[in-house]
């Protein structure tokens, strides 16, 4: 279970700018829960996935992982457990580095980078299953740098690479926001494929209201670091688009948008 | 020996010398995007270090092993200046190198040390009995190509190692690093340790060969290693099937080239500097790479 308990964060404190952006927050994700994640520009979403990764600090509060307090755990050890995919493409993987050199790099998560050799051989064959399932045909182009891939390409390696060795929790931030419809489909279904195989617990924050309202199994929506709706299970799967939109235009309309 | 084999074997002998620095510039500079300060203190660091031990007796292929070790030493520095105290990466070269300056005078107690006459990895009584007397002239080349030889491909094989991967990650996107669970900083040291272990490796060979040791040889290392390995990466850009490193090592011994012509256009060795820099803008300013490159990383 992944808990965030009280939390409080202020960006510029002591400043004119100071602006609070969360008082008190909590949030309980239980295992195994898939959470869609909607609201407006500054709200707070990708504030709250930093806050856990650890990209940024808190204030004050505690952010807890079954049970174990791991506020003040830094960003890269809290990355043993958690997969994290970005909204650039690029930020996922090596540019100019091979296919073939981002899926071992990514194979060894978790272990010790040492001086034995950087691609284990016996290993080619599966990262080269592992790329056929994105159906890219990634697979035959493995000794290709991951810098002259398409975008699409490239975050469906991310996904990949993030997701390869086990992890527990699955973070993905608008992950589908710089791709075409098309390509954004396509990375959604693997998402749904890869998080239901390994039984992850997933943090999705999108724009896409569809994606939020047909994929996983609980939906948030957040306005000025505050959760106004939070639909489990069933209370989800009847929530329709039309009624999250006109949420969405309710907010706008009392920020003056 | 004709004049002309003499000015090329001149220019193969520097050019194979300031090939090792810049396969060190080349870590920092192209694997890293660091752009790395200190290894103008840390060339005449090795030099110093060098000088000081033979001169105290130590085998001179020993001095090469301790150079190389201080060097590391130098690295770690700059990258705890940058990662741990947060300073930025050109200023923190910068902090090296000037209290280097100082530390280089404290380890050779005066800015020259004269060691014509004793043993150096050129020049020992085990290469006279060994190499006939008529292979003699060639003798510095061949050595110096063996040990660039050597370290390229200790280079080139620990890219290919795990930690090189993790290496080439973090100057390529340094949050993917973060994400594989590892501490980038502590990369980053690494990285540096090991670009001036190289630089300070050249020093100690640059003294060995020359005979002498002088403060002010390291003044402008940094841009010779940068000329080297930006006229060797644009000339083979286009062929992949050359490694960066061997693009690298032909870059400097390019580079020595130019400087050579140059000089016997009648410029004066005492411009050598000046010829230098003027080189090192030419070739900024040719290439196209410099713009990216050129970013000051916080």
């Amino acid at each position: 279970m992944l808990e965030l308990r009280n939390i409080n964060k202020y960006y510029n404190p002591g400043t004119v700018n100071e602006m609070c952006l969360f008082e008190n927050f909590c949030l309980k994700v239980q295992n195994g829960e898939f959470v869609s994640v909607v609201g407006s520009n500054g709200s707070g979403k990708t504030s709250m996935l930093n806050i856990i990764c650890g990209s940024i600090p808190i204030d004050s509060g505690s952010i807890i992982i079954n049970d174990a307090d791991i506020s003040n755990m830094p960003e890269h050890i809290r990355q043993r457990r958690i997969g994290r995919v970005y909204q650039n493409p690029a930020m996922g993987t090596c540019p100019t580095m091979t296919i073939l050199e981002n899926m071992s790099l990514a194979d060894n998560k978790g272990r010790t980078f040492n001086l034995s050799r950087g691609t284990d051989k016996k290993r080619v064959e599966y990262y080269r299953e592992r790329l056929k399932t994105l159906n890219l045909g990634l697979e035959d182009k493995m000794n290709i740098p991951v810098g002259s891939l398409s975008g699409g390409q490239r975050q469906a390696m991310a996904l990949l690479m993030a997701t390869m060795t086990p992890i527990e929790f699955l973070i993905l931030d608008e992950h589908t926001a710089a791709l075409d419809p098309k390509t954004a489909e396509l990375i959604m279904q693997l998402t749904d494929k890869v998080v239901k195989e390994k039984k992850l617990t997933t943090i999705m924050v999108t724009h896409n209201l569809r994606y939020a309202v047909e994929y996983g199994n609980r939906l948030l929506m957040m306005h000025q670091g505050v959760v106004i709706i939070d639909k489990v299970g069933a209370q989800k799967d009847a929530v329709a688009i039309d009624s999250i939109l006109e949420k969405f235009n309710e907010i706008s309309i009392e920020c003056g948008n | 020996m004709s004049a002309f084999l003499s000015i090329l074997r001149g220019i193969l002998e520097e050019g194979l010398v300031y090939a090792i620095m810049a396969l060190g510039v080349y870590v920092t500079f192209k694997i890293l995007d660091f752009p790395d300060l200190s290894v103008d203190g840390t060339f005449p660091m090795g030099g110093a270090v060098t000088a000081v031990l033979i001169l105290a007796g130590v085998p001179p292929i020993l001095t090469l092993l301790i150079s190389f070790l201080a060097g590391a030493v130098v690295g770690i520095a700059t990258g705890i200046i940058h990662v741990k105290f947060k300073v930025r990466d050109m200023l923190s070269g910068m902090i090296v190198m000037t209290a280097l300056y100082s530390i280089n005078l404290r380890i050779a107690g005066k800015s020259n040390l004269a060691i014509f006459s004793q043993e150096t990895i050129f020049d020992n009584a085990y290469l006279d009995r060994v190499i006939p007397e008529a292979f003699h002239p060639y003798l510095v080349v061949s050595i110096l190509l063996v040990i660039v030889l050597i370290m390229k491909i200790l280079l080139d094989v620990y890219l290919k190692t795990k930690s090189g991967y993790l290496l080439r990650a973090v100057g390529d996107n340094d949050t993917l690093v973060t994400s594989l669970a590892k501490d980038k900083g502590t990369v980053k040291i690494i990285g540096l340790a090991i670009a001036n272990a190289f630089v300070a490796l050249a020093g100690s060979i640059f003294t060995q060969k020359s005979g002498f040791f002088d403060i002010s040889t390291g003044t402008g290392t940094m841009v010779i290693g940068l000329a080297s390995v930006i006229i060797g990466t644009s000339i083979f850009k286009k062929l992949s099937v050359v490694k960066a490193t061997t693009a690298v090592i032909i870059g400097s011994i390019v580079y020595k080239a130019c400087v050579a012509v140059a000089i016997e256009r009648g410029m004066q060795a005492s411009d050598l500097k000046l010829i230098t820099a003027v080189l090192f803008l030419i070739i900024l300013v040719l290439s196209s790479d410099r713009k990216r490159r050129m970013k000051v990383n916080a």
